[in-house]
């Protein structure tokens, strides 16, 4: 690897232009590791989110050459090809400052596609008994990681196209809800996300799988979305 | 539209889509059957006039044709421009309904 990163950030909200910083490359070296180096030693204005460093809070995604990822956990080496860097906000979301995007859209998806558990037992009722191994149960378990970090919400053609689609990480977050025995948001939450700019509009291209770092695949959820909306339509619960 | 109405419309994609899936093989295979035997038009004619099986399966070809024409226009329309809403919805509904009868007007035209 050359000893010396070459590396150019966005500086600017929706206008501004690229900066261009020299970062000494070290071992192990993350792209986390190389925004906070500049902030601390090049451009402490530089504004940037990160929390916990390890790929769990999902809060430090940016665009790294390109490609949308999760920063903390994503290796220089992987990454640099000839040792330069191009380091952008997230697409599909406003820009703040900087490397920071204004999530509230994108959360916001999550609450309009019922993203939230409504519990069907009410106080006092004994626990539910799920079954580990049944199907829905298993439906549930391939999404349920999603750290909320928005990857596969910039990957995507269909948000970009059409802003209001609920997009990928709020329609997989409501299809691991109708597949809970214990959710009792059924047909409301159906209804939620089959609107205008719901499950129906996603085009299946899988973008949002190929880039989602905790490798779930939204496409596959909000297939299964598609399946249980057009079975409650046919069935007249829609 | 709402979740009914779009759910609806995907299932009518969905299900137009297995009829021309079939229907276009169909179509594909009569054409080179006629044009490898020669046909001319009157002996086309000959053969669909007056015959209900052709008459059906055109007419399910036309319908199957303008809905899933319609409602993929008005998606790729809803994501490549700004337009949106029950104009949208009218215009290609229209637009269906042209490439519908037209089709009709055909498959009648082979029949009578
Ligand atoms: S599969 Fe659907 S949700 Fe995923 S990127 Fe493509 S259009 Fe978006
Ligand atoms: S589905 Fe994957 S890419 Fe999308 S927000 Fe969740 S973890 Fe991130
Ligand atoms: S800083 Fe928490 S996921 Fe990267």
């Amino acid at each position: 690897m050359t000893a010396t990163l070459h590396v150019s950030v966005w500086r600017g909200g929706a206008v501004g232009s690229l900066a261009a910083y020299d970062v000494p490359a070290q071992d192990s070296q993350t792209v986390l590791d190389v925004v906070t180096y500049i902030q601390r030693h090049l451009e402490p204005t530089l504004s940037y989110r990160f929390a916990c460093r390890v790929g769990m809070c999902g809060s430090c995604a940016m665009t790294v050459n390109g490609v949308p990822r999760w920063t903390c956990r994503t290796h220089v080496r992987r990454v640099a090809s000839g040792g330069r860097l191009e380091l952008r906000p997230l697409e599909n979301l406003p820009v703040i400052k900087d490397l920071a995007v204004d999530m509230s859209d994108f959360f916001g998806k999550w609450s309009r596609a019922h993203g939230a558990f409504a519990p069907a037992a009410g106080l006092g009722e004994d626990f539910a008994r799920v079954a580990p191994e049944s199907p829905e149960r298993q439906a549930a378990s391939a999404g349920i990681e999603c750290i909320g970090c928005g990857v596969c919400y910039a990957a995507c053609d269909v948000v970009r196209w059409n802003p209001d689609f609920l997009g990928p990480a709020a329609l997989n977050r409501a299809w691991t809800l109708v597949n809970d025995c214990r959710d009792g948001d059924g047909a409301a939450r159906l209804r939620a996300v089959a609107g205008d700019a719901g499950c129906h509009a996603c085009h299946s291209q899988q973008s949002c799988a190929l880039y989602c770092p905790k490798q779930l695949d939204p496409t596959a959820a909000i297939a299964g979305l598609k399946r249980a909306t057009a079975k409650a339509a046919l069935w007249g619960k829609l | 539209m709402g979740a009914r109405g779009e759910t609806w419309l995907w299932i009518l994609q969905r299900a137009t889509a297995a009829v021309l899936a079939g229907a276009v093989l169909v179509h594909l295979a009569t054409l080179v059957y006629a044009v490898r035997q020669g046909l001319s038009a009157a002996a086309i004619l000959a053969r669909t006039e007056g015959n209900l099986a052709w008459l059906g399966f055109y007419l399910l070809f036309a319908t199957a044709a303008a809905l899933h024409a319609g409602i993929g226009l008005r998606t790729v329309l809803r994501e490549a421009t700004p337009w949106r809403g029950p104009s949208l919805d009218v215009a290609v509904l229209l637009l269906a309904f042209a490439i519908a009868a037209a089709g009709w007007r055909a498959a009648f035209g082979l029949f009578a």
